[in-house]
């Protein structure tokens, strides 16, 4: 049901590098898994809303005041690249 | 407790140890040396911490101390020292989630539970061992270590709170936060005969918390007795603006629920939580539990769950498409690791996950990300989510004539590790406590007796949406007729 091709193209939508035998082994455990979940198949839900969140929950709202936030500092502290005041990544746009 | 020698300090309850500190026969910071002592001597056996936050530890009990000695202690947590899972933001404390990928991330911020626990003055002693980013039953997919269970460490001690649970069972923590996704408070609790509560959705923040699946995520306490797990809900529960999914209700005085009276109570017993391939000595014993119950006074009636049966499929669709989208921000670039060396920005990224993710974690985003896909989201997500919706029907039927639903908390005991390689038989394992979190429900779990070979087994109370009160209570008046709790493990 889900083939190579499938795994390869769901896993660079999702940023994952398989190797060969990761990719072997992800798709036949995927199988067995979806196999299981095609029971889901077998209810019948002609008519039933869809459950997102378990308790009903509308737009949370509150008052649009400034208060303080992470300073700038701290939200690079963990960055493995930085230069400066900025996150740094590998070039995206070529010169 | 009958034994003759005076119990250690490491074997107390909370309530029992502030009760000491109160009386002044001991002091917060003989408690948390007595703990850190003990993990010294112990965790390498167990394995249930990452990090030990000794100085920080000392420091907040010093300060308990200090205001015992003024007669002003905080309340019922004051001076009692935790373990905290490795899925909350600590300040300025490594917080990795048991994955390679956030290896070395320090926190600038406290999740708001580790903050309403430190403000109530308890002391945080580590943070604990789970399965990467809570995805698993038994510990056994942290990125960094196994973690044992104190009651036979050729076994697991569940997920993905193992780390946690053993804490707790093994006396290296008097009480420890865990998450509850799929099951992973009550479980692990159950396979460590400590006590573990999932409190309703929304009934607790979880700003701070790593996120796994946003709709299914609960923040919930390991205890030792019942009475602890009321305290530590009534100190970490209610409204916080940092996260919009939590609930303005009031809390109420949960310890102040527990009467031992249940006279009177209707509990339902789902006969689909009692299956033929089921361990017979978890049968037993719940059956016996559900026997203690009735003596107590409570109405007990069968009823049924029909949609019990598709629980883990619906899970094992909504959970992973939920992780796909929030593991996404795992990219290399803000914290954690980072693979150099990649042609591109998206190579560096798609390398990044490749070596920071463990298989498990793979898995669950590529199976997500496959339900979320182009062409297959109405067959996988949508149906899961009406199925769902079937799921939570079954559960307001229920309560439209009984108070609370008993059963077990897993068809089985403790297993051993690497018992169950393949992923379906370890997903499996959770049947019986995903429904709570599908339908957002409290739940608890509670020590009923023991399988044939020593290991513990779980009673678990279901209730309705916000009624984490009576579910305390019936747990409470269980534990108070039965004498489960004085056995303890070894280590």
């Amino acid at each position: 049901m889900i083939g190579d091709k499938d795994v390869e193209h769901v896993a660079r939508l999702a940023r994952l590098a398989l190797t060969e035998s990761e990719r072997a082994r992800m798709r036949e455990q995927l199988s067995a898994i979806l196999q299981y979940i095609d029971k889901l198949k077998a209810v019948d839900v002609e008519g039933v809303e869809p459950t997102s969140h378990a308790v009903p929950l509308l737009n949370v709202m509150r008052d649009d005041e400034p208060a303080p936030c992470l300073p700038q500092s701290e939200a690079l502290a963990n960055a493995p690249d930085r230069v400066g005041e900025f996150f740094r990544v590998p070039r995206i746009i070529e010169d | 407790m009958k034994t003759d020698a005076k119990p250690h300090l490491t074997q107390l309850t909370i309530h029992e140890l502030v009760d000491a500190y109160r009386a002044g026969s001991t002091t917060p910071t003989a408690a948390t040396e007595a703990y850190l002592a003990r993990i010294a001597a112990h965790d390498d056996k167990v394995g249930g911490y990452l990090t030990v936050t000794r100085e920080e530890a000392l420091a907040q009990a010093h300060a308990a101390d200090e205001r015992y000695r003024k007669g002003i202690p905080r309340g019922p947590l004051d001076g009692a020292p935790f373990a905290i899972k490795d899925v909350f933001c600590t300040r300025g404390i490594r917080t990795t989630c048991g994955s390679k990928i956030l290896d070395g991330f320090v926190p600038p911020y406290d999740a708001t539970v580790v903050t309403k626990l430190k403000e109530a003055g308890a002391v945080v002693l580590g943070k604990t061992n789970m399965d990467e980013f809570a995805m698993g039953s038994s510990t056994e997919h942290s990125g960094f270590k196994l973690t044992r269970n104190p009651w036979d460490l050729a076994r697991v001690p569940g997920g993905s709170s193992g780390g946690s649970a053993a804490a707790v069972a093994g006396d290296l923590a008097v009480a420890a936060l865990g998450t509850d996704t799929g099951g992973s408070v009550r479980q692990p609790a159950a396979f460590c005969g400590v006590v573990g509560l999932k409190p309703t959705y929304g009934r607790v923040s979880r700003y701070g918390l790593v996120a796994f699946a946003s709709s299914l995520d609960h923040v919930g306490p390991l205890t030792r007795d019942v009475q602890d797990a009321a305290l530590v809900l009534e100190t970490i529960a209610g409204l916080d603006p940092h996260d919009s999914t939590s609930v303005p209700e009031a809390v109420p005085h949960y310890a102040a629920a527990l009467t031992g009276d249940v006279r009177g109570i209707k509990i339902g017993v789902p006969k689909e939580y009692f299956t033929p391939g089921m361990d017979p000595d978890v049968q037993r014993s719940v059956r016996e539990a559900i026997a203690v119950l009735e003596k107590l006074g409570a109405a007990t009636e069968e009823i049924s769950l029909p949609m019990t049966d598709y629980g883990i499929a619906v899970y094992y669709i909504i959970a992973p498409a939920e992780a796909s989208s929030n593991l996404a921000r795992y990219d290399g670039v803000k914290y954690g690791l980072r693979v150099p060396g990649g042609k591109d920005l998206i190579d560096m990224v798609s390398r990044t996950r490749a070596a920071g993710f463990g298989a498990e974690v793979k898995r669950r985003i590529v199976l997500g990300t496959y339900a979320l896909s182009a062409g297959y989201y109405d067959a996988y997500y949508g149906r899961a989510q009406k199925v769902r919706t079937l799921v939570r029907r079954d559960f307001e039927r229920a309560f439209a004539r009984v108070d609370l639903i008993v059963a077990p908390t897993t068809p089985g005991v403790a297993f051993r590790h690497g018992e169950r390689e393949d992923p379906l038989s370890m997903y499996l394992n959770d049947v019986f406590t995903v429904g709570a979190d599908l339908a957002g429900l409290p739940g608890i779990s509670v020590r009923c007796g023991f399988s044939a070979a020593g290991l513990p087994i779980g009673l678990q109370v279901i209730g309705r949406a916000f009624d984490e009160s009576r579910v305390l209570r019936v747990a409470h008046a269980y534990e108070q007729a039965t004498s489960w709790l004085e056995k303890r493990p070894q280590l």
